[in-house]
């Protein structure tokens, strides 16, 4: 278990950008989160992993308040975000969320044209000045998503009318059009083949230059890849934590080690 | 005898072959149902259906048959000279089948014998005075040849009826008969029944689409008639409606514009009031309410769309006629000259098509995909943001089609138009002065006493085709549009 000393906890502050302590989430009666404790440090991927159902998705939605949405949804405990209460009455998860960005599990593009499902998020936060600014951020967020070459030719075309795995690579240059802080993506290669996994996986190591970037997977090896913290979440609780290198080559709990060998095989 | 014993007899021989050909057919089996092709009741229903159903299509048909038949045949025994001259023989035959009618009620009083009803050598004067004795309803107009004809009538209605009960008996008892020697373990009773079943539910659809069928080719007709009468391009590009029902054709303006007119304009006067209060409903209650606001605020909206539109109509005409008057008429603002007006009758019409639009609209946006909001507020936007940019958009087409929908609702719309808008046809755009619609005057010109082969009530079928095809075109671009939002999403 992951257990920082406090000495250790001081060093960490400059870099700490999310720090979650005591999280329980409850879907009505069902307890999905349990008593977890996470930093997620700047400029760091962080890879959640775990078997189906587990709570994954569920913790990732608590970092960027997405849970508000749910009716039955409640959260206990302390989130906070540059050590700020992201739960506190006076935080609007509007703004948050703008800091915060994030990839669902299923692509969702918005039945608009391609550009203006990457236009949305910087037109309601006003990050472009005028046409030819937004032209440039929607050409770049593109290309960053690794989906420029195969739309630039149709960015009138809907955005539906993609194939599965370029639609999610929409949504995650959707995502990074509005420049967030912090990247939270909810399995975002588990539609893409292996070309196109490897372009999100160097964008994912670009984006480490100055985001904070969290991502959950069911892909050892990609966890593995592209991530330097690695946490391992069984049954609604965090059962370890700690550098990547570490839970794949000398797993403290014995959970981890046989789902991480049960995997790998 | 009386069709209601004869239809009890039919289905009593039915039950019996159910359980007479069930049981038959498990006997043929030596009593052990896994070695018969069908369930045991397959075989049982096989009969019932074999001694039910040809009986009841022979009594149907003999039943619409018989009526036509007696007519004609009594109808040609009517010598010439029994038709007065200002009459015809259509009359002279009503005639006839009224003395039949009262004839058979004297001698049900027992006011009369059979035989002398029957009587071919009886008196005119006494069978007439009798019969207002009996307190049936004769006419002067009862002649020899009539009281010969309505004896006639009466025999030959009675022998018809008698041979109908022994065909339909004897069909059913043969029916019964014939699926007992089917009866047996290896015939596949199930396949026939499975036939039946799929044979009735085409009867019920087909006798659906002919009744549509037959309204559209009566509407047709009526029109092609009219048109004869009145010259079409009178008709459709006349700006006048002023139709007279004293001097017979000739006199009447019958132009469809100034009715089209009224009509679009409350239409759209309803629309306005209607679409934005429904829309703004249908979101707060997708997208706002709580779940325990929504569950009694749904019913209750729903419950304004089950009131009779009578009421409606009532409501326009005591209490918002009434209030406009007193706000824009002539202690008012003196724009209004009456409480009927195309306000007061859009207004109501508004208010009558709220849940309509807002309930439509509701499903629609249900139907946009939870995904599609997460996805809106992950980047940060705000509800109101969110719904104005990703879930109205996605719903427009089938909000598009609810709004049409409504509005083929509104240009069909009578009670509150007869009673809310006026009767004056008129070309204004004053939406304070009564003006009327197509379907308000189809009622006054159908409702007059006037007679049904003048252009003046055979406009009714005119307008209501006219009325027909633009609902019609209406409903089916509204559909269309539907539809191709379903596509989206499924
Ligand atoms: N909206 C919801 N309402 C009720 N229960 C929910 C809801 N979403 C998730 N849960 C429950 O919470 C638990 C955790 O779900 P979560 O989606 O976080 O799992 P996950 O680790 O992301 O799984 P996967 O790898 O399959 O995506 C599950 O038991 C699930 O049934
Ligand atoms: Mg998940």
């Amino acid at each position: 278990m992951y257990d920082a000393p406090a000495s250790e906890q001081k060093v960490n502050q400059q870099t700490t950008k999310i720090s979650a302590r005591k999280v329980q989430v409850y879907y009505g009666d069902t307890h999905a989160i349990k008593d977890v404790d996470v930093d997620i440090e700047d400029r760091t991927v962080t890879a959640f992993i775990g078997p189906s159902g587990c709570g994954k998705s569920t913790f990732l939605r608590c970092l960027n308040r997405m849970n508000d949405t749910i009716d039955v949804a409640r959260i206990e405990g302390d989130i906070l975000l540059d050590g700020e209460d992201i739960y506190d009455k006076k935080v609007d998860p509007v703004q948050l969320r703008a800091k915060v960005g994030m990839v669902f599990q299923k692509p969702n593009p918005f039945p608009k044209s391609i550009y203006d499902n990457i236009a949305y998020g910087p037109r309601i936060h006003g990050l472009a000045k005028n046409k030819a600014d937004l032209d440039e951020i929607v050409e770049k967020s593109l290309r960053r998503g690794a989906i420029w070459n195969e739309v630039k030719d149709r960015l009138h075309a809907p955005g539906t009318g993609l194939s599965g795995g370029q639609q999610q690579r929409l949504c995650i240059a959707r995502a990074i059009a509005t420049e967030p802080e912090v990247l939270l993506m909810d399995e975002p290669c588990s539609a893409l083949d292996p070309i196109a996994t490897g372009q999100v996986e160097e964008l994912i190591d670009e984006l480490r230059e100055s985001y904070s970037v969290v991502i959950v997977t069911h892909s050892m090896q990609q966890a593995a890849r592209v991530s330097q913290k690695t946490a391992f979440f069984h049954l609604g609780n965090l059962v370890e934590y700690g550098e990547t290198g570490q839970i794949f080559t000398n797993p403290v709990d014995p959970r981890t080690e046989s789902y991480i060998t049960g995997r790998i095989g | 005898m009386p069709i209601f014993w004869l239809v009890l007899i039919v289905l009593a021989i039915g039950a019996a072959g159910y359980v007479a050909g069930r049981r038959r057919a498990l006997a043929s089996a030596g009593g052990d149902s896994r070695h018969l092709h069908s369930l045991p009741s397959y075989y049982g229903s096989n009969v019932a259906i074999k001694a039910v159903v040809p009986a009841f299509l022979l009594m149907i048909v003999w039943l619409l048959v018989q009526p036509l038949y007696v007519s004609n045949t009594v109808s040609g025994m009517l010598p010439q000279s029994a038709i007065p001259d200002n009459s015809s023989r259509g009359l002279v035959m009503a005639e006839v089948r009224r003395a039949a009618e009262g004839m058979n009620n004297a001698v049900a009083q027992g006011l009369m014998s059979e035989e002398f009803a029957g009587n071919a050598r009886a008196d005119v004067a006494d069978v007439t005075q009798r019969l207002k004795d009996a307190g049936q309803i004769v006419t002067s107009q009862v002649t020899q040849p009539i009281l010969r004809a309505a004896q006639r009538y009466r025999v030959m209605n009675s022998t018809g009826g008698q041979m109908m009960t022994i065909a339909v008996l004897v069909l059913s008892v043969l029916g019964s008969l014939w699926g007992l020697r089917e009866s047996q373990a290896e015939y596949r009773a199930r396949n026939i029944v499975e036939r039946s079943i799929r044979a009735l539910l085409v009867g019920a659809a087909s006798i659906a689409v002919l009744t549509t069928l037959g309204i559209v080719l009566s509407l047709v007709f009526n029109t092609v008639e009219f048109f004869r009468l009145y010259p079409a391009t009178d008709f459709f590009f006349g700006l006048n409606w002023a139709p007279s029902f004293s001097g017979r054709g000739g006199s009447s303006d019958l132009g469809i514009l100034p009715l089209l007119w009224g009509t679009f304009y409350i239409s759209l006067v309803a629309l306005v009031v209607a679409v934005p209060i429904g829309l703004f409903a249908a979101i707060y209650l997708s997208e706002y309410a709580s779940p325990r606001i929504r569950s009694f605020a749904k019913p209750l909206l729903e419950v304004l769309a089950g009131i009779p539109t009578i009421v409606y109509g009532l409501f326009a005409l005591l209490t918002v006629g009434p209030l406009l008057l007193g706000v824009f008429g002539d202690e008012g603002l003196g724009i209004m000259q009456a409480g009927t007006a195309v306000m007061t009758a859009g207004l109501v019409l508004g208010i009558m098509l709220i849940p309509f639009v807002s309930s439509l609209s509701d499903d629609i946006i249900n139907a946009v995909p939870q995904a599609m909001r997460d996805g809106s507020y992950g980047l940060g936007a705000t509800k109101s943001e969110t719904i104005k940019q990703v879930v109205l958009p996605a719903a427009l087409p089938g909000i598009v089609g609810a709004i049409l929908l409504a509005a083929s609702r509104a240009i069909g719309e009578t009670m509150i138009v007869v009673l809310g808008a006026g009767a004056a046809a008129r070309l204004s755009l004053n939406p304070f002065e009564a003006m009327t619609t197509v379907t308000a005057k189809i009622v006054s010109q159908l409702t007059g006493d006037a007679d049904f082969a003048s252009p003046e009530a055979l406009v009714a079928f005119a307008l209501g085709m006219t009325l027909f095809v633009i609902t019609l075109g209406l409903n089916i671009f509204a559909l269309y549009i539907v539809r191709k939002y379903r596509e989206q999403y499924e």
